[in-house]
């Protein structure tokens, strides 16, 4: 396919989003969005001859009722080919399917015989589908006999996983969505559930709306988008949440608002954990300081926790991402046990997933620390799953959980490895040391369906996957609930799905007759079966059973509908929640209170590193920006890596707004565009955790983040890394807008935001570059013959810009200045927009000031990314129009009637 | 007792200094204007449009005969009114008539004439200036039989000669002596810009090329012209656009001081300090003039002082060239060139035809070129004038005054 077909391809997709009329011929199919945890359904109508897509809500869907967040509402404009790994590549040269599967086969038998079965790994994802989690984790558990199969689940869920397990027995989430109908507090703990989770956010936040009795608690150190809603937004001190969960059990002991038959009946341990959780912080007096809290935040927090029954505690990364990670799930677990106010209506902890199938994973047992199915390395276990398999040679200890992973690559213990559906040069802690750890490995594979990812340019073998549009499976959100993923798209090109890729692989391991499966639906029977073996309390009694879905006929699997787990005989339509009768899966069947104690993160700010970095998302970007980054709309918002600071900071560390700054950590650098807030506590940093090497030069915050790991989970503490950070002093900085994309090597900062139609670099460096024209006219010469130039030159000031054409069409514009402050940047784009007619001359004229021509009008930076309403537009119309109330500013030019992400950005322009 | 005033030469700055005259103080004086050619006044600078055929001769007069009537101006306007001697000692004009008008202020506008390079053949039949209504005449006139034309000198008027004879259907060859076209008016690129642009239309260009000669057709014609290196064209018409020489003959014979021009203090006053004297043919601080922004200034100086009003003193700012082109926007103003302290802010679209420089010392403008997009032109000139401090503005200066009055919408908003 050339070059231009696919760009053609692009352009129809997009242009499908603005013009529905313009689809013929379609069908409609039922599926779930590819990114959070939430799991929203979709309702995808689709001309697979043409590729053309319309994404809307699957208002049937029991976990969104039609709702997306920007993200998955831009889905179609994903769908291009263009980006796509469409053939396997075997050492940078295209291959066939046999040759690439033989030869990894191959490669993985002679390191086993060499260097014994724990010298190969599997680091798998969170995007792989339940059928794919399944084989990846039979092969490498039940065959090829090593645990080493961990997934990108380790740097999101394990520490929920482990907090679970240590607590309930099982890994098992006891609330839903639903739940926050019914709730009257809500405490949402290290979650920017306005971003990171939105249409969770947006049914929190019209749940408050229609029950005016509903408070909203927000304990973030960062004062988020989320605090929009909050009654209340707790500060925390970062690391210190399990002081202030001990602090609300003591009170609530005190106070006597424990469910004391609840205590008595269903679990076991709470003397000594109460008495843990007295001495570690014993009075609000204690849990203030501990937390750096003012005492009347700590004391409403609590009083509203004591008075209110139905209490619903959502957590997220927040708490996840720590070195005390489950020791914080346990102090939440701990609240609501004692309250008894657990699986019923309205109340109980709740993990908000990270990843649309964690949870999946997590099912299936592909983490290292697990087995299968919800059963882990005890001998029984062992013994019974590898007689489900009837495999030879079974794993029987846990393998290496991610950081140990790739340490041990490092250390060159893993020789060979398989790295599906994630991107860990980028995600990693310590990401610099990660991709040396890649590096040294002998032979590595990567399987993914996009064509450029820093972990991809490391690889021996390279295998194009089914991407989301093709892929046919189940996932499991984050209530439980599972749903059907279903193929709306041909396969594209060579790509496979990931479960026939590893079956293959299998096969030629010589497994044959253990991997001979035809479709997804044979996979998911035997997974369904395998949570039906011998659970029961004689045997194995487990949370995870679907044992009715074992004999699913494949017409059945077809139209399966969203079920939260367990699915069996008992509960055919599945069960809502769990736990309110107690019935845990420990051997007493009593939830195990655990004596807990306050823990400070791993690694302390020094002289050195006298800030604190916090790492996260932002609300348009998906993980590593292979997918997001191609739906220009979502670049908008935060083009670029950025690092908020305080105001009081930014003046002791002599960084400026808008200027770039370098931040470094015992263990790596970055460049960021400084964001002066103060909306972070004192003392600290944030950045995004999206930036790759594929889109900036030195934007890529794993590579700060240490390796800290919490001892129980082994999940890293990305939340908290002591850093340093000060001004980079560019001598230029500047932009290039291009219709075609460029190499822009040997320049400091380089940051890369697709447009719609064009592709935009954020330049800053300290050496002069020279020739900027040749250097540009060398690389669009194959696109476009015979450039015309039109330049600004002010030596003296050393501002320079130019743009050129050929004919009358633009192909690309460069500014360049010695300050940070530029034009902006969108008037410029929306002149490479497919729909945008040929430069009328005073928009020529005016191109290098980066304004439109008087009486065009210029939006300003984009606050609604569904509906790309800027932030001029949203002023204009407050201005004109006199409005007051977001729903007004709605109305009027439709900022925030979408997804709804942006409105307390809409609001702050109103204030 | 209304006192003489005494007008020589019924051109462009004689008259604005009559007008202004009559507007300030009506019934001073009573007017007498000579003047050679047998018109009222005309605008001299529409003479190109007349050429080109844009406008007729009437629609470029500035004041006919009754105007002079009107205001009891007495007009002696024809070849044998042009004025052949002053006697200062009896203070009359004495008209090659022999008709004298005395004075009590004489205020002489002789203008300029224009200069004629003495080649072999520069008197043959064929050979004009471009100055005049008779030359555009003359040189409708060829146009109409002819084929050939030459135009010597790639100034202003050469080009505007040349554009108006392409229009009028003759083959123009413009012979110019360095590589840069209107060489006072642009620097290298606009000229080039320029170049193109009027090749386009249709006239030739001999670049950096000496003539040597022009050649007699044995009829006392001209019938082409040679070159120093030996080439030569055919030519018909050989228009001689190489600039003009103050008038200052009659000024000289009656023993004013001339340098260069007739030598003027700041109020426009000759050494003869009865006798006033403004426009081309002057010299003031040295320098002589050639457009026509100055000659009004001169006027109104001038006139304010034969008023009695005495306070105004002419200072002489730089003043902006346009090339009366249809279509063909060119302005420039200052010192375009600028020096080794100044500094320059440019912005070239050669593929749009535009070419924008600015020439900034000390953070003011001191010198403006424009091509193709001119409509910022006043807006430089009046930043010039009044020396704005252009330290602020300098970023988004160069793309206009549009920029700034959206700058205070945006402001608004905010």
């Amino acid at each position: 396919m050339t070059n231009n077909t696919q760009q053609n391809i692009a352009i129809n997709t997009l242009s499908t989003v603005k013009n529905i009329s313009t689809v013929n011929t379609l069908s409609t199919i039922k599926t779930v969005c590819p990114y959070c945890g939430v799991g929203c359904g979709i309702s995808a109508a689709v001309d697979s001859t043409s590729r053309e897509v319309i994404i809307q809500g699957d208002e049937q869907h029991p976990s969104s009722f039609g709702r997306l967040c920007s993200k998955g509402s831009s889905l179609a404009e994903t769908l291009a080919l263009s980006s796509r790994l469409l053939t396997p590549w075997i050492n940078g040269k295209k291959a066939d399917w046999s040759t690439a599967t033989s030869l990894v086969a191959e490669r993985f038998k002679q390191t086993i015989e060499k260097y014994g079965t724990d010298s190969v790994a599997f680091y798998g994802s969170g995007q792989l589908l339940t059928e794919d989690y399944y084989v990846a984790n039979k092969l490498m558990k039940g065959f090829i006999g090593s645990a080493n199969i961990d997934t990108n689940s380790r740097l999101c869920m394990s520490s929920s996983v482990s907090g679970h397990k240590r607590v309930f027995g099982t890994d098992t989430v006891p609330a839903c969505y639903e739940d926050y109908e019914h709730a009257n507090l809500i405490i949402l703990v290290g979650s920017n559930t306005a971003w990171c989770h939105p249409v969770s956010f947006q049914r929190i936040k019209t749940a408050k709306e229609n029950n005016p009795a509903l408070k909203v608690v927000v304990i973030d150190p960062r004062k988020t988008a989320t605090c929009d809603i909050a009654d209340l937004h707790i500060p925390i001190k970062v690391g210190t949440d399990v002081a202030l969960f001990n602090g609300l059990l003591s009170y609530l002991y005190q106070e006597n608002t424990i469910d004391q038959s609840y205590i008595e009946q269903h679990t076991q341990g709470f003397e000594e954990t109460i008495t843990a959780a007295q001495n570690d912080a014993f009075n609000i007096d204690t849990v203030s300081k501990k937390c750096q809290l003012a005492t009347h935040v700590v004391d409403t927090f609590y009083q509203w926790f004591k008075d209110t029954d139905k209490t619903l505690t959502l957590y997220s990364q927040g708490v996840n991402q720590s070195s005390s990670g489950s020791d914080k799930v346990g102090a939440i677990l701990h609240c609501h046990l004692a309250t008894g106010r657990i699986g019923k209506l309205g109340c109980g902890p709740f993990s908000l997933t990270g990843q649309p199938n964690a949870m999946g994973g997590r099912e299936v047992g592909g983490l290292a620390n697990q087995l299968a199915a919800h059963m882990d390395f005890t001998d029984d276990n062992i013994d019974r799953v590898q007689r489900f398999w009837q495999s030879d040679k079974i794993a029987t200890k846990p393998g290496y959980t991610a950081t140990e992973l790739f340490d041990a690559m490092h250390e060159g213990k893993i020789k060979a490895v398989w790295i599906m559906a994630t991107n860990p040069v980028v995600s990693m802690p310590d990401a610099d040391k990660v991709k040396e750890a890649i590096e040294k490995c002998d032979f590595v594979v990567v399987s993914d369906c996009v064509a450029n990812t820093d972990t991809l340019d490391l690889a021996d073998v390279k295998l194009p996957a089914a991407g989301w549009s093709e892929k046919d499976g189940t996932v499991t959100n984050s209530e439980r609930r599972i749903s059907r993923q279903r193929a709306i798209l041909p396969l594209a090109g060579e790509a496979k799905p990931d479960w026939w890729i590893i079956t293959q692989v299998a096969k030629k391991m010589g497994f044959g007759d253990n991997f001979n499966y035809q479709a997804p639906v044979d996979i998911f029977r035997e997974h369904a079966s395998l949570s039906a073996f011998e659970n029961n309390d004689q045997q194995a009694l487990r949370d995870f059973d679907i044992s009715l879905l074992a004999n699913i006929s494949n017409q059945e699997y077809d139209d399966f509908q969203p079920t939260q787990w367990p699915i069996n005989d008992e509960k055919p339509q599945g069960q809502a929640r769990f736990f309110a009768d107690g019935g845990f899966y420990t051997p007493s069947r009593k939830a195990q209170f655990t004596p807990l104690k306050v823990r400070a993160p791993q690694n302390q700010p020094s002289k050195q590193w006298p800030l604190v970095l916090n790492t996260g998302r932002i609300r348009d970007q998906w993980h590593t920006m292979t997918r997001t980054a191609l739906a220009s709309r979502l670049n908008q918002h935060k083009p670029e890596p950025f690092v908020e600071i305080t105001s009081a900071d930014a003046l002791s560390f002599g960084v400026q707004q808008g200027h770039l700054a370098q931040l470094e950590t015992a263990w790596g650098k970055m460049l960021a565009r400084v964001e002066v807030t103060d909306t972070l506590p004192q003392g600290s940093v944030f950045v995004p955790m999206h930036w790759t090497a594929q889109f900036s030069s030195q934007g890529r915050m794993g590579a700060l983040v240490n390796p800290a790991v919490d001892p129980l989970s082994k999940q890293p503490e990305s939340k908290h890394t002591p850093v340093n950070i000060s001004p980079y002093q560019a001598q230029w900085y500047g932009f290039i807008v291009s219709r075609h994309p460029l190499v822009l090597d040997g320049i400091d900062y380089t940051v890369l935001v697709k447009g719609d139609g064009y592709y935009h670099y954020e330049l800053a460096g300290k050496k002069e570059i020279h020739n900027w024209q040749s250097h540009i006219a060398n690389q669009l010469e194959p696109h476009s013959k015979k450039l015309t130039w039109q330049t600004y030159l002010d030596e003296k000031k050393s501002l320079f810009r130019t743009a050129c054409f050929t004919d009358e069409l633009l192909q690309a514009v460069l500014i360049l200045s010695p300050h940070s402050e530029l034009p902006e940047r969108n008037w410029l784009g929306s002149l490479f927009s497919p729909t945008k007619e040929s430069l009328q001359p005073d928009e020529r004229l005016a191109l290098l000031t980066g304004k439109p021509p008087l009486g065009t009008p210029d939006v300003g930076k984009i606050i609604c990314a569904c509906f790309n309403v800027g932030e001029k537009t949203i002023l204009s119309a407050i201005k004109k129009d006199n409005l007051s109330t977001y729903q007004e500013v709605g109305e009027s030019c439709k900022a925030g009637t979408n997804c709804g992400s942006c409105v307390s950005e809409i609001k702050a322009l109103l204030a | 007792m209304k006192k003489n005033l005494v007008v020589i030469g019924n051109g462009m700055a004689g008259m604005k200094t009559v007008e202004e005259l009559l507007s300030s103080a009506k019934d001073q004086y009573n007017i007498t204007v000579f003047g050679a050619e047998p018109y009222g006044n005309y605008n001299r600078i529409m003479l190109s449009p007349v050429l080109c055929g844009e406008k007729t001769i009437d629609e470029i007069m500035i004041n006919n005969r009754q105007w002079y009537q009107d205001n009891d101006i007495t007009l002696n306007a024809g070849e044998n009114k042009e004025v052949v001697k002053i006697d200062r000692t009896k203070q009359v004009v004495i008209a090659k008539d022999g008709s004298q008008v005395p004075y009590d202020r004489l205020l002489i506008s002789t203008g300029s004439k224009p200069f004629i390079i003495p080649f072999k053949g520069h008197e043959l039949e064929g050979v004009v200036a471009f100055r005049d209504v008779f030359d555009v005449n003359k040189m409708l006139s060829y146009s109409e039989t002819k084929k050939y034309a030459v135009v010597l000198g790639g100034g202003l008027l050469g080009l505007e000669a040349a554009n108006g004879l392409t229009q009028r259907g003759m083959h123009v060859t413009v012979v110019h002596n360095l590589e840069v076209l209107l060489n006072l008016q642009l620097d290298k690129v606009a000229a080039q810009l320029l170049q193109l642009e009027l090749e386009n239309r249709g006239i030739n260009f001999m670049m950096e090329a000496n003539t040597s000669e022009l050649v007699d057709d044995g009829n006392g014609h001209i019938c082409a012209v040679k070159f120093d290196d030996g080439v030569q064209i055919p030519c018909d018409l050989f228009v001689m656009a190489v600039g003009v020489r103050p008038n200052i003959a009659l000024a000289q014979s009656a023993g004013i001081h001339c340098e260069r021009g007739i030598v003027v203090s700041d109020t426009l006053q000759t050494y003869d300090p009865k006798i006033y004297s403004v426009g081309e043919c002057i010299q003031h601080r040295g320098d002589i003039f050639g457009v026509v922004a100055p000659l009004f200034e001169q006027a109104k100086a001038c006139a304010n002082h034969l008023s009695g009003h005495g306070v105004a003193s002419y200072k002489t700012l730089p003043s902006a060239t346009k090339l009366k082109v249809t279509g063909i926007n060119v302005y420039s103003l200052g010192d375009f060139h600028g020096d080794e302290e100044s500094e320059m802010i440019s912005f070239s679209d050669p593929s749009a035809s535009v070419y924008k420089k600015l020439v900034i010392k000390d953070n003011h403008i001191i010198g403006v070129v424009l091509y193709g997009d001119t409509g910022d032109g006043a807006w430089y000139q009046s930043l010039l004038e009044q020396r704005m401090n252009i330290e602020d503005m300098r970023e988004l200066l160069i793309f206009g005054q549009r920029y700034f009055q959206q700058e205070s919408i945006a402001a608004d908003l905010a």
